[in-house]
């Protein structure tokens, strides 16, 4: 099975507190810590682990500049076959679609079986898989929390729904899935790993190596535009304790006592 | 003005409760439009559905094929395609089946695509002023969607409070055959329904709910003991499920259980919408966590910034003191 996961490199929203720039128009990225987007790490595993089963090969890409390149050097340590950094100032400002189709220009060089994302990485759109699955014209599932691989060209997977259930489907190859964080559990890295594939040669590819016309994507092309970030009024928000802990531990004890938390 | 569309989910012959929030959203686009709901499925439960859709939308399409009696997105967006006028947008609810349907739709149209859209502030001819969260809801943004060609826009739950005047008497137009035969590459199976866990958050009073800030599986046992101390039970944000620290039934979410506690103890949970979608009936929310931008603190009634790992021990102490337990 060829195996083409796109990846992504994002602040870490978990390790980071996000606060806007001084000019308002960004987030404070100075001090962001960045990694692997998380969701993009189970589906490299789960490419890792179906190759693992079935035999085949697994390709890490991400579309960025080069500070992402380390991401791509983190998911070969971890076993992943190949790497390809997609990187051009043209494909700057892309939208969701725009970044699918510069997605879809690599995925019709190569010739894969599969290709996984993450379900959503910082900006929470949970977009550009289902759109290169439509560019493509393969069928696409999102959510995806198990796959296995059946005869015939076929894979059986399950998607998360409402209340904690699974909905499980049937697929035909070629196709895209979305992978759910959860999905297994990603193998660790370590800097031993890093360092052993530290001098890999990664392949760039810019938009005349992939074929694509410079209109066709990046900020002339988007339809969709971020103007801004901006910090929505907090409304009522929290009554914030700003005693020494000893002080709010003991308002807080008042407090459930009187909303009926102490039983 | 481009024509509204909403694409309805329903189940069991009922409209999905996000039906009239599509409306008053489509309302907010273009206060005079006359916004057409899209429902599909088959037999007398799709005509149930659109029949109780005629009260909020004054025209209803009604796609029957037996093949769309399990709502899949790809059959779904077949149907679509061929049936939704060049140029329209299209809103879908914000969900598992918003996030299936909605890329792929706005590609095969051609229109531009928004997901999880909040707010809609400005409305010029060709393009809209939307508001969006980012960063696991730490800081929104404002995006202008060029409609030029159209849209398809994937719209938060809750975001567009429904009106409680909706008592139109719409028409049910029959789009079945227009929307003709359709083939699916992905195939619905079944849905499979998670064993009961050993403990039924739905039951409880009183929950300690922890996420990702609780750290690692052996601190767990430091909610449990608070949880034991209070006679609540333990409930998880969906890291902590992700990392197998606690199992699925444990989790409080979308994705999760729908709980309705008297008391909402947030420890360590950042408070993504998903989250919050599970919680219901107006709890006291207490969030402790360390970061004092945690989206968590913005719906909470009470919240301190500390540390959980430090926190919570002392509070279970302090509790065990009260009941004339000796603290450990």
């Amino acid at each position: 099975m060829e195996i083409l996961v796109c990846a992504r490199r994002v602040p870490d929203t978990a390790e980071n507190e996000i606060a806007l720039n001084s000019a308002g128009n960004d987030v404070e990225r100075e001090e962001l810590v960045y990694s692997i987007n998380e969701a993009d790490n189970y589906a490299v595993e789960e490419a890792l682990q179906i190759v693992g089963r079935v035999g085949g090969k697994a390709t890490v890409i991400t579309a960025g500049g080069e500070d992402d390149e380390e991401i791509l050097r983190r998911e070969m340590a971890m076993g992943a076959n190949e790497a390809a950094l997609i990187s051009d100032g043209a494909f700057e400002g892309s939208d969701g679609r725009g970044l699918a189709a510069i997605l879809k220009a690599f995925v019709q060089k190569g010739s894969y079986d599969l290709i996984l994302t993450g379900i959503q990485a910082e900006d929470g759109a949970a977009q550009v898989g289902g759109m290169l699955a439509a560019m493509l014209d393969y069928p696409f599932a999102s959510l995806v929390t198990s796959i296995e691989v059946l005869d015939g060209r076929k894979l059986k997977i399950s998607r998360e729904i409402e209340g904690g259930n699974k909905e499980i489907n049937e697929i035909d190859l070629p196709c895209v899935l979305s992978i759910q964080t959860g999905i297994n559990e990603p193998r660790y890295v370590g800097m031993r790993g890093i360092r052993a594939v530290a001098s890999v040669p990664i392949p760039t590819y810019g938009a005349t190596e992939l074929g694509l016309d410079a209109g066709s994507v990046g900020a002339a092309a988007a339809k969709a535009k971020r103007l801004d970030y901006f910090v929505p009024e907090a409304g009522k928000g929290a009554e914030m304790l700003e005693g020494s802990r000893e002080e709010n531990l003991e308002k807080l004890l008042e407090l459930l006592a009187a909303k009926g938390g102490l039983k | 003005m481009a024509r509204i569309f909403a694409f309805i989910a329903h189940k069991d012959g009922v409209p999905d409760d996000s039906a009239s929030e599509l409306a008053a959203a489509a309302r907010v686009i273009d206060p005079v439009a006359s916004p057409v709901a899209i429902a599909t499925g088959s037999g007398a439960e799709l005509d149930a559905v659109c029949n109780s859709l005629r009260s909020s939308f004054a025209e209803v399409w009604k796609v029957a094929n037996e093949a769309l009696v399990y709502p899949n997105a790809e059959l779904i967006r077949q149907a679509l395609v061929k049936i939704i006028p060049a140029g329209s947008i299209v809103l879908v609810t914000h969900n598992h089946f918003g996030i299936d349907l909605g890329p792929g739709l706005s590609i095969k149209l051609n229109a531009a695509y928004v997901p999880d859209v909040l707010g809609i502030e400005q409305i010029e001819d060709n393009a809209l002023r939307l508001v969006r969260q980012e960063f696991g809801g730490q800081v929104s943004a404002h995006v202008r969607c060029d409609i030029s060609s159209g849209a398809v826009l994937t719209i938060r739950p809750g975001a567009f409070p429904a009106p409680e005047d909706a008592r139109l008497n719409g028409t049910v137009i029959d789009k079945s055959a227009e929307a003709g035969a359709l083939t699916a590459r992905r195939r619905y199976l079944q849905t499979i329904v998670p064993e009961a866990g050993d403990v039924d958050i739905t039951k409880h009073a009183v929950l300690v709910s922890v996420g990702r800030g609780i750290q690692e599986k052996e601190n767990i046992a430091i909610a449990q003991e608070l949880a034991d101390a209070l006679g609540a039970a333990v409930s998880c944000s969906r890291p902590v499920v992700d990392a197998k620290w606690l199992e699925k039934p444990r989790q409080v979410g979308s994705s999760g259980k729908t709980v309705k506690p008297k008391v909402y103890l947030a420890c360590g949970i950042s408070g993504a919408f998903q989250h919050l979608a599970g919680l219901k009936g107006n709890p006291f929310i207490v969030a402790i966590n360390k970061n004092p931008k945690a989206p968590i603190f913005r719906v909470a009634n009470v919240g301190i910034v500390d540390d959980i790992l430090e926190f919570l021990p002392e509070l279970t102490n302090k509790i065990r003191e009260m009941r004339g337990v000796p603290a450990k």
